[in-house]
């Protein structure tokens, strides 16, 4: 009977080594461990044995089933995880070939550079203000120092809107976002008309300039202002202002200089250049040799500006500067031509 | 302004200086150099890998290879007709040199000269520019035979040396050049092309700029001493000025000059005017241009014998006054110009002479028989010479000055500097006076300055010795008394105002003085304004976040364009219309967002599948007034709905209900409640079964559909349909959001389906509204989820599936869903004659 039971182990595993796939595994558990297999006729049959040798079969019986059934287990994890691999392999992608995309939506270009340039301003106090596009004449120009007939309104080429006979005042686009300023400074100044409280505005918007439309000039284009005024305002505050926005916008180790300049709304007026950014101020295409990048013009606000918006120049003082964000995008971008911007091209659009 | 260094050193000393130095200083001071031209110094050199810091060209003369020579004999050549042979000596030793110049030529074979000719000799291995090429190429003097003579080194023209482009004949150097002086020495030079800014206008002349560098230097300016002999009658007697209106006019002087002889004018003054960008004509004439460089005060001379002629013979008297309307005045280019009062003329009692300030008269021009000279020199209204030499297009050296304010002290210092240069280059006799009408001299500014004013507007502490040492410089007279500074202005300044104005004038002078760049970085200190946001731009910009979000492409489109554009799509009774448009397609400000979409849309019409957005104004013109500027945005899908990839073919495109979703979204991402979508069949430029309005409430905020099959076709667009949006964001922006959530349920929901078969008539919004309004509360959710129509249901009918989500706060059980659902179809089928559909 032992010999019987050794014999049976022996034919069992023997048929298992064989056993290459699950359908062989199965019909090998039905042959040599299911209900009717050999073994299990040994268990079926202890009962006819003598009590002497029932428990020595019985327990070398149960041995040779514990023996088969690891065996088993074995052999079906060892074919579970050849069929895994196998699987595996089949399933292989060509992680080369190009990925589905959506739809994505973007801001227009200048729209973002207006955003990064706001977020700045905004965490240095500067609110955003918003004005009109189309001006009268004493806004864009009058109220801002530019007396008419100025030599000063040849820096800025304007389109004039037929509007009947208005004089001195005619309608115009503006030409920058300086009117604004005036805006702000009146609304502000409403509210306290004795004692008008400080302000700290970013003016964003479009304006617009008598130009022909060719890769380096355009009809129209958006500016950001900064006016600051208060009782206690100087030119060191805003050299202190600038620096830490060029920092803040063009990296901590942004140098910049103050170049004296004219502009008929400030005085003392200034430009300040940031050191050209691509070549780390060895000169190049960009900055054309100087190493500089002029970035905006600044400057305090001049008396008569002061007063037009009902500030009385004698107690307050202010600075204000202005920037153009498709400059930046185009320095940023290296962007030769500047009509990619109003041009509306998808091509273009979906590269920011 | 073109501005030769040599020049410049005559009023101060630069020594120690480079010439990108100097244009450092004056770059910063406001006085931008924008290119040196280098004409015989040195250039600065480049170091490995670095460009010049200001834009350079130009050349610089060898000192050993280039060198002042003079030539002693003038032989023909054996060989040639045309070419001359020049013994000359340069210094060390005889040398021959070939030469075609025609200025040379009728010496030809005059053998030894009474009187050396001197020259600018380059010698063999010197580098110059090629004066037979077309523009600028460098050249190596080399060894070569020319018909038989051997030629290595040649006399100069002015363009061989980069001076100019005159390449009409060699370089005759005036009578004093010292023979075999490197030529760098005697007259290298470089040119500043400095850029004026308006208020800089009294820097445009050498004296102007020497004074700004003796301030930023702090080293002497040597201002020309003006003397001169004087004989015969005083001009006083002889000539009288009348000047009819001091507004515009507010000084006249005039001098006279006998006796001159008109001729070149030394080579030294030619060079130098030809560097600053004037042509040489005689010695008169360049006189009058040399002192207004030098100066600052445009002069104009008149042959005083045609004046006198014109006067009969007896005194002449000069009369400034506004032309007459139609009044004509050949002027001295030869062109006859018709005359407004808005210009002023300088006349004589017989008639106009010359356009005050702007260009003189043809008859009374110097010319090569003049021998006496009546000298003018004035001071004009800036405003009215604006306008007349942009009324006559006549933009010239003078106008420039003068339409931007020359000081009237300088019509005296000018006359006078003009009639010495021309007794030094003429041979002739000043007469003694000047006749001098002074009826309206400016306000002399004086403004006071304390130390207190310099650190509330600078941030700086100076004493008021301080400020004083910044400003004398620049010729301010300072005077300090106790605690303050008594500032008055120059005579050379009309840019200086009184008071407030006064003291920023003052201010930036001190500042610039002192150096932008030395100016302290501070934290403003003051207090802060009141927080009032910007609701309206805040409220924007959240709009353009959630359209990005939904898949939309923002643009920015001109806001000038033109009726026949916008009038594709819709039609506009007037526009914002441009006096002075760039183009006739750009001439009015734009009324329609949706014209700038489907403007891009066209441009982009090759691209798979465009979905675009635009926020922005629309100008609708008020009669004599601003206009009003609207916010508007449209929204424009066309093309594919899905992108397509190598194993993505093809994609359906966009229809209305992609529109619609994205409309949706936009609308419940601005937390907007009680929104209703009706058929709109009267929109022209929307397909009538497939537009519809928005409404918010009562409000109707906005319109969209498909494009008109008409209007399609007047755009150059793919063949999908081309979904458009408008909305109207001011309307939009006043509903007020409604906040709020709704609680996420832990019961789990009951899903039940239901069709029903309407007719096709009966619009989906209305089956869905009774569903809802039958459920009630507990039918959390009704999702449309087919429409069908087909021969199983009849023609004219459709079956409308929906999901419905029940949802309590306890678990419903099957029974109460059931119920709800019999009389939600009990409903249908009454108010709605559906049926289920099974
Ligand atoms: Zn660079």
């Amino acid at each position: 009977m032992l010999e019987q039971l050794n014999q049976i182990e022996k034919t069992a595993l023997e048929s298992l080594a064989a056993v290459d796939d699950q359908r062989a595994l199965d019909a090998w558990r039905v042959t040599h461990i299911g209900r009717s297999s050999p073994l299990m006729l040994v268990f079926a049959g202890l009962g006819k044995l003598s009590k002497e040798e029932r428990p020595i079969v019985g327990a070398a019986a149960n041995r040779v089933k514990t023996a088969l059934e690891a065996a088993f287990e074995e052999k079906a994890r060892a074919i579970k995880e050849a069929a895994l691999a196998k699987s595996l392999a089949e399933e292989a992608l060509d992680v080369t070939l190009p990925g589905r995309t959506v739809h994505v939506g973007r801001l227009h270009p200048s729209t973002q550079q207006l955003r990064r340039v706001l977020a700045i301003l905004a965490e240095m106090g500067f609110q955003v203000y918003t004005s009109r596009e189309v001006e009268t004449d004493e806004y864009n120009f009058q109220f801002l120092n530019f007396p008419p007939n100025h030599p000063a309104r040849d820096m800025q080429d304007t389109f004039f809107v037929e509007a009947g006979e208005r004089g001195e005042n005619p309608i115009l686009l503006r030409t920058h976002t300086s009117p604004g300023q005036i805006h702000a400074m009146r609304e502000f100044a409403k509210m306290n008309p004795d004692n008008p409280p400080p302000i700290r505005i970013a003016l964003p918007g479009m304006c617009f300039r008598y130009e022909q439309i060719t890769a380096r000039s355009e009809i129209q284009f958006n500016q950001v202002e900064g006016l600051a005024v208060g009782e206690n305002i100087t030119f060191a505050d805003l050299k202190g202002t600038l620096n830490d926005f060029a920092r803040r916008m063009f990296g901590q180790g942004a140098r910049t200089r103050f170049r004296a300049s004219y502009f008929p709304f400030t005085e003392p007026s200034a430009e300040m250049d940031v050191e050209c950014f691509v070549c780390g101020g060895k000169g190049c295409g960009v900055c054309k040799n100087s190493g500089w990048l002029e970035i905006l013009g600044c400057g305090m606000v001049h008396p008569v500006v002061l007063q037009n918006g009902g500030y009385d120049p004698k107690r307050y003082s202010g600075y204000a500067w202005g920037m153009g964000p498709e400059r930046q995008l185009m320095l940023r971008y290296r962007i030769d031509d500047i009509r990619y911007f109003w041009g509306n091209d998808l091509r273009f659009l979906e590269q920011f | 302004m073109k501005l030769p260094i040599s020049w410049l050193k005559e009023y101060i000393d630069l020594d120690g200086l480079s010439v990108e130095e100097i244009a450092r200083k004056l770059t910063l001071a406001g006085l931008e150099v924008d290119e040196i031209k280098y004409a015989g110094l040195p250039m600065p050199a480049k170091r490995e890998g670095q460009r010049h810091e200001f834009k350079t060209s130009g050349l610089a003369w060898d000192r050993d290879k280039i060198v002042v020579a003079e030539i002693r004999q003038v032989n023909p050549h054996p060989n040639a007709d045309r070419l001359t042979l020049l013994d000359l000596f340069d210094g060390e030793q005889d040398q021959v040199v070939l030469t075609g110049a025609p200025n040379i030529f009728h010496l030809k074979g005059a053998g030894k000269l009474p009187k050396p000719i001197k020259v600018a000799y380059a010698k063999e291995g010197a580098t110059i520019y090629d004066g037979h090429a077309d523009g600028l190429a460098l050249t190596t003097l080399k060894r070569a035979k020319i018909r038989g003579v051997d030629s290595y080194s040649m006399a100069c023209s002015e363009k061989e040396l980069g001076i100019s482009e005159d390449h009409e004949g060699i370089i005759i150097l005036d009578d004093d050049a010292p023979v075999g002086m490197p030529l760098v020495d005697y007259m290298g030079d470089a040119v500043l092309d400095i850029s004026i800014l308006p208020n800089m206008a009294r820097n445009a002349n050498v004296l102007g700029v020497a004074r700004e560098l003796a301030a930023l230097t702090g080293r002497e300016l040597k201002k020309p001493v003006i003397e001169y002999r004087t004989t015969g009658e005083s001009v006083e007697h002889l000539v009288s000025i009348e000047i009819t209106e001091p507004e515009l006019n507010p000084r006249f002087v005039l001098g006279l000059i006998r006796n001159v002889e008109i001729k070149p004018s030394p080579y030294q003054i030619q060079r130098r005017l030809r560097l600053a960008g004037i042509r040489p004509i005689n010695n008169i004439v360049d006189a009058t241009n040399y002192a207004m460089l030098d100066q600052g005060e445009p002069l104009h001379a008149f042959d005083y014998d045609v004046l006198k002629a014109r006067a009969g013979g007896k005194n002449v008297k000069i009369i400034t006054r506004p032309a007459v309307d139609g009044e004509k005045l050949t002027t001295l280019d030869g062109v006859e110009r018709t005359l407004t009062s808005t210009n002023v003329l300088v006349c004589d009692e017989k008639g106009p002479l010359s356009m005050a300030g702007v260009m003189g008269g043809a008859e009374s021009e110097v010319t090569e028989k003049t021998r006496n000279v009546l000298l003018e020199g004035a001071a004009w209204n800036f405003i009215n010479i604006r306008k007349t030499a942009n009324q006559h297009n006549l933009p010239s050296e003078a106008s420039f000055r003068f339409s931007r304010g020359v000081h009237p002290s300088l019509a005296e210092t000018g006359v006078r500097r003009g009639l010495q240069l021309m007794a030094a280059w003429s041979g002739g006799a000043i007469a003694p006076g000047l006749v001098d009408s002074y009826p309206l001299p400016p306000n002399e500014s004086k403004v006071t300055v304390t130390a207190k004013d310099v650190k509330r507007l600078l941030g700086i502490d100076l004493t008021l010795e301080q400020i004083a040492s910044l400003l004398t410089p620049l010729e301010f007279k300072c005077e300090i008394t106790d605690t303050r500074l008594l500032v008055t202005s120059p005579s050379h300044r009309l840019d200086m105002g009184e008071g407030v104005v006064g003291l920023a004038d003052v201010l930036e002078e001190v500042a610039r003085s002192y150096g932008y760049d030395k100016l302290p970085e501070t934290h403003m200190a003051d207090a802060l304004p009141p927080q009032i946001g910007n609701p309206i731009h805040e409220w924007e910009e959240h709009v353009r976040d959630l359209l990005v979000n939904l898949g939309l492409q923002e643009i920015v489109s001109y806001r000038l364009t033109s009726p026949e554009r916008e009038s594709r799509v819709t039609t506009f009774d007037d526009y914002v219309t441009l006096a002075n448009p760039i183009a006739p397609e750009r001439r009015v400000m734009r009324r329609s967002l949706a014209a700038s979409v489907l403007e891009a849309a066209e441009k982009n019409a090759r691209a798979d599948s465009i979905a675009l957005f635009e926020i922005g104004p629309v100008f609708e013109p008020r009669p004599g007034d601003l206009p009003r500027e609207p916010r508007k945005l449209a929204l424009l899908m066309t093309g594919l709905r899905e992108t397509l990839a190598w194993d993505v073919k093809d994609s359906p495109t966009f229809d209305f209900y992609d529109m619609k979703g994205r409309i949706q979204l936009l609308l419940s991402g601005l937390h907007y409640t009680d929104i209703t979508y009706a058929s709109a069949a009267s929109i022209p430029h929307l397909h009538p079964g497939k537009a519809a309005e928005v409404r918010i409430g009562d409000v109707r905020v906005g319109v969209f559909g498909e494009l008109h099959p008409l209007v399609k076709d007047r755009y150059e667009l793919g063949e999908a349909p081309v979904l458009l949006a408008e909305f109207d964001l001011d309307a939009l922006r006043r509903i007020p959001p409604v906040y709020g959530i709704r609680p996420v349920p832990e019961v789990p929901p009951v899903l039940e389906d239901i069709a029903v078969i309407v007719d096709e008539t009966t619009p989906a919004s209305k089956v869905d509204a009774l569903i809802r309004q039958t459920g009630g509360k507990v039918l959390a959710h009704v999702r449309l989820f087919d429409v069908y129509r087909g021969e199983q249901i009849g023609a004219g009918k459709k079956s409308l599936a929906y999901s419905l989500t029940y949802q309590s706060d306890r678990t419903m059980t099957d029974a109460e869903a059931a119920a709800i659902r019999k009389k939600i179809i009990k409903r249908l089928e009454q108010e709605l004659g559906a049926k289920l559909r099974s």
